[in-house]
Parts: C-alpha cells; structure tokens; sequence
C-alpha cells in the first residue's frame, strides 16, 4: 500500500512495451483494459487516504527528496489523477470497437501501447514532485499522443499531427529552458525545497524569465488562445477514440502544472503581487471564450466545432486562476473535471455518429435525433453541459466562476461569463435544429442506433455529468479543499 | 564580468534564435525539424554552461580526487533531454515520410493548399 504512487505509474508504464511484445489483438485490448482499470482504483486509494491524512510523500528508491525524486500527492493531484485515470479507462473500454472501424488491425496492438504511454505521461506530470520529472513525463505523453493523432484515417491527420509535434516540442522546450533557469537560481529541482529557497531571490531577472518561458510553454500546450492553433485540427483529424482521450485529459494536466508552478512554486504573491499575472491571463482568457466561441459557431465539421469549443472552456479554467481567489480556482479545478467528463462523453458520442455514418459533417448529421435516438439525446445532455444549464455539472462551473468575479466586484467579467454562454447555445442549438429538425438524407434513412459497446461507456461519461451536476460535494467539494491548500489556507 | 565574459551563453542565444527562425521561416518540413534541433541544442548548452565550474575538471570518482570538479547533475539531466530531443527527431522523420506518402509533397505551402482545396 504505502508504494502506491509509484505503483499508478509504474504499471501502466510496464505494460505498454508488453503490448507490443503480445500483439494478438484481443489479447493486447484485454490486458490493456485490466490494466488501465486499475489505475483510478488506485488513484481512488490515494484520494481517500489523502483527504483522510492529508499531503503523502513518496521517495523514489528510497532515495530522500530534496536529492531524490519525489512524488508528492495531495489533494488537489490526487483529484486530477483520479479523473484522468477514469477517463482514460472508459474511454479505452470504448475503444474497442471504435478503432476497429477507423485504425487498421496490424495497428491495434501499437494503439494500445501509445495509448498506455500517453496516460502514464499525463499521470506522470500530474504526481511528481520534481521539476525536471514534470518535462520528462511531459515528453513522454506528448510523444505518444503525436502517433495517436497521426494514426487518423484522414490524411490531414498527418499534418495536424506533425503542427502539433513542431508546436508541441517549442513548448516543451520552453518548459525545459523554463525549469534550466530556476535550477541555476536555486541548485534544487524539488518543487517543494524550490519555493522555499526561491523566496532569497525574488524579483532577480533569471526567476523573471524562467516563470516567463514557463507560462508560454504551458500555454501552448494547453492551448490557451492565441496559442491554441495546433488543437482544431489535431482534434477533428485524429481518431474518435483518441479524440475522446486527449480532449478529456491532456490539456487539463497542462492547467493543472500551470496551477502547480504558480501556486506552490512561485507562490502567489511573486505571481499575482509582483507580476500581475492576473493582468495577462484574464484578458487572454475571455479574449479566447469568446472568439474560440465564435469560431465554433461557423464550423461544419462537429468534432473541429467542439475543439475550438474546448479552446474556449480552457478559457473559463484559466480565468478562474486569474482571479487567485478560493471560488476562483474551486471553479477553474471543477472545471478542469466536469470539462473532462463532458467533453470526453461528447467526443465518444460523436465517435458513435462517425461509427454509423462514417463523417461527421453537418449536412450528414440531417435528422439524426430520429436514426439514432440514444447517441443524440446523450450529446444534447453534453452539450448542455457545455452551455451551463442547472443540473448539468457545466453549471457548477459558472456558478463558482460567476460567484468568483462578483465577491472581487468584477461586475462586467461575471456579465461576459454569462453572455458567453449563448455563444455556446448558438453552437449547441445550431446541430439539435440539424439533428432534430430536418430530414435524414436519402442515403443516410436506414442508420441505425450505435452498438451498446460503444453506448454503454458514452451513456456512463454523459450520466456522469447529471451525476456531478447534482451531487457536487465529491467534485466541487474537493476541488475546495485542493484550492484552499495552493493559497496556503490549510494544511 | 565583462559582456564577453559570458560568451557561452551568447552563443546559447545565438544559436536558439537562429534554430527558433529556422522552425518557422522554412517551408520545407526537413528544414523545420532541423531548426527544432537547432533550438534543442541550444539548451543543452545552456544546461552544461551552468554546471561549469571555472578550473574544474571532469566529475569522476578517481584515486587522484580533484578538489574543484564540474556540477555532474545538469550532464545528467541533458543526457535525459538528448534521448528525448532524438525521440523527437525519430517520430518527426517518421511523419514526413507518411506525409510524403499521402500527399507526394514535404513543402508547407504545397501541403496547405491542398488541404485548403479538400
């Protein structure tokens, strides 16, 4: 038990080369999926007995931090751990079928294996506690998710996979450049010892530029507008299952490092006090809800209508980080899950559409609220979600977002929040008229409902949303907690 | 120190601008990912130049022990960031090859505009 946190890394990390050595694919899909469910069992574990106990530490080789590498599990990484990990399990057992439609069999057996890499990276990044372990795992799920992407069947894939590996790898580097500078201010790589030592050295111009070439890097890979050009196309050409993924965890993991690096390295007063980081990063924000918005309403293709979509709420995250209050980041940390939960389930439904009509374009989408009832009503439900309508989880957000920005009398940035949302129910509305409301076309009259295997999974993602949008002491209830720790008020 | 003095850290930004110019004024893929390696190069340096210790020698544990000896730790990270900085390279090669496959072309301007025309 006390190996856990490395354990949720390790196994997963373990199991992909064994894919590849297995092969046989039902095997390999098998394995994978014993695997991969073991993982939010065990990041369950540890959010339990973190919220019982309180911060664990873990000394890789028995090898003490500061000279060690650490991994350090608190409240707020055991909460991205465990719906990373659940995520990435569902929507593996959606797989399945999916790929078999879109990715060719001689290739499964890889799928998998980038597949596991991918999560073990995002895991990675999420339970470290060392700064240039955070790059390395950061490699690690990069590297995997530019061969998922690529293995799209479109050839467009290839191209948005290699503009996401040119843009990916300026960032990552950035990162590395970023963590180089801290290390020859500090002489530590640990994230704790490293905020204490950085306090003797406030305001010197290398910590400047390090935080600097930080936040760019990880803006660019969370594709924060104006650098989220990589994400529309990456999203719309890769398969529907990988999609699903990384739509629901990698670019939460990248807010999640942001909210690491500003809070418990640098601190919030070097952050906001010093630097003002408040000033660029709300302004960015909704500058980004509401052209991504925009753009998403003039999009034909669904899944890219939804990427730029997912380029406005990682707006709303990072807005909620502006306002460096305990709603505003309990709102950005909620988000960053109910996000996950509804962006994930609406990729996996639109997989179902592409599974039975082989696109996902609009004018293909012509009254397909009537051939397939079951995918459609759970995308409304998403989408609903994605505009904020009570009892969705969406809603949760707002409403700690909007209760952020009134209790500092923002006034006008509650006001956009709201005026925000109608952009979404213009782009939600616009495909329930096409589904609902028109015709199917000739061609397309005799489709039939998806296959439960693919349902079933998209069903439980979806029902995960109303869940959390009722029940919020689980999602918002730690997500407080988690905020109230990086300000410093507890523990 | 004079300007001068910390030549090697001119020579780390000469060589990440020239690299980070390269990724995105060439139009030939090959070209950027030269470029990219450019540009990763230049922080190898970066790293190795602060674990530069004026007079030191090579870090080994040796019968004859020195008393002023370069930091090892950056060495080692930058070893870490090579491996990476070549899995890079290999998946970026890899794409091209497809890329090359699927549209018979590697030029960026060729590539956009037949995208734009589907």
């Amino acid at each position: 038990m006390e190996h856990l946190p490395v354990l949720l890394i390790v196994v997963p990390l373990m199991a992909a080369p064994l894919c590849v050595l297995i092969r046989q694919p039902t095997l390999v899909m098998g394995f994978a999926l014993v695997v991969i469910w073991s993982c939010p069992l065990m990041a369950a574990t540890l959010l339990q007995r973190v919220l019982a106990d309180g911060t664990i530490s873990y000394a890789i080789g028995g090898w003490p931090a500061p000279y060690g590498i650490e991994y350090r599990v608190d409240a707020l990484n055991a909460f991205v751990l465990l719906f990373v990990s659940s995520l990435g399990a569902a929507v593996l057992s959606y797989a399945p079928r999916s790929i078999a439609r879109e990715i060719p069999q001689s290739k499964h057996h890889l799928f998998v294996t980038s597949y596991l890499l991918c999560l073990t990276g995002l895991m990675g990044m999420t339970i470290t506690g060392d700064l240039f372990n955070v790059f390395v795992f950061l490699e690690i799920s990069s590297l995997s998710s530019y061969a998922l992407i690529s293995l799209g069947r479109h050839r467009r894939a290839l191209t948005a996979a290699f503009q996401y590996l040119i843009l990916g790898t300026v960032g990552a580097t950035f990162i590395l450049i970023g963590i180089g500078l801290l290390y020859q201010m500090t002489g530590t790589l640990n994230m704790a010892d490293m905020a204490e030592r950085l306090r003797d050295v406030t305001g010197v111009r290398t910590v400047l530029v390090a935080f600097a070439f930080l936040s760019v890097g990880l803006a660019l890979k969370m594709a924060l507008f104006p650098l989220h050009l990589w994400l529309p196309d990456a999203y719309a050409f890769a398969p529907s299952a990988v999609t699903a993924f990384i739509a629901a965890t990698s670019t939460k993991v990248s807010v999640y490092v942001l909210l690491r690096f500003v809070f418990s390295v640098f601190g919030v007063g070097f952050a906001f006090d010093t630097l003002g980081l408040d000033r660029i990063l709300l302004p960015l924000a909704l500058v980004g809800i509401f052209v991504a918005s925009t753009v998403a309403i003039f999009q034909q293709n669904i899944k890219r209508m939804l990427a730029y979509s997912s380029v406005a709420q990682v707006g709303y995250m990072v807005l909620g980080i502006s306002f460096a209050s305990v709603n505003g980041l309990t709102a950005s940390i909620v988000h960053m899950f109910n996000h996950a939960l509804m962006k994930g389930g609406l990729f996996m439904a639109m997989g179902c559409i592409a599974f039975r009509l082989g696109s996902v374009d609009l004018d293909r989408m012509r009254g397909i609220g009537r051939t397939m009832p079951v995918t459609m009503a759970l995308w409304v439900v998403g989408g609903l979600g994605l505009i904020g309508i009570p009892v969705t989880a969406g809603f949760i957000s707002k409403w700690y977002l909007i209760m952020a920005a009134l209790e500092q009398d923002r006034w006008v940035v509650a006001a956009l929040v709201l005026v925000s949302s109608l952009l979404a129910l213009v782009y939600i509305l616009r495909v329930v008229e096409v589904a609902y409301f028109q015709e199917p076309a000739e061609g397309d009259a005799h489709v039939t409902e998806a296959p439960m295997s693919l349902l079933v999974p998209t069903g439980l993602v979806i029902g995960a949303t109303l869940f959390f949008g009722l029940q919020t002491s689980w999602s918002a209830g730690v997500a407080r907690v988690a905020a109230e720790s990086l300000l410093g008020l507890s523990r | 120190m004079s300007p001068l003095g910390l030549y090697n850290y001119w020579v780390v930004i000469f060589l990440m601008m020239t690299g980070f110019y390269v990724v995105i004024a060439r139009g030939n893929l090959i070209k950027k990912i030269i470029g990219l390696n450019i540009f990763q190069t230049s922080v190898f340096l970066l790293y190795l130049t602060m674990g530069k210790v004026r007079g030191g020698t090579v870090p080994i544990f040796a019968e004859i022990r020195a008393d002023i000896y370069t930091h090892p730790l950056p060495s080692v990270l930058i070893l870490t960031a090579i491996v990476v900085g070549i899995a890079t390279t290999a998946v970026a090669l890899a794409l091209i090859v497809r890329i090359r496959e699927a549209y018979g072309t590697i030029e960026e301007d060729d590539l956009d505009a037949i995208n734009r025309e589907e």
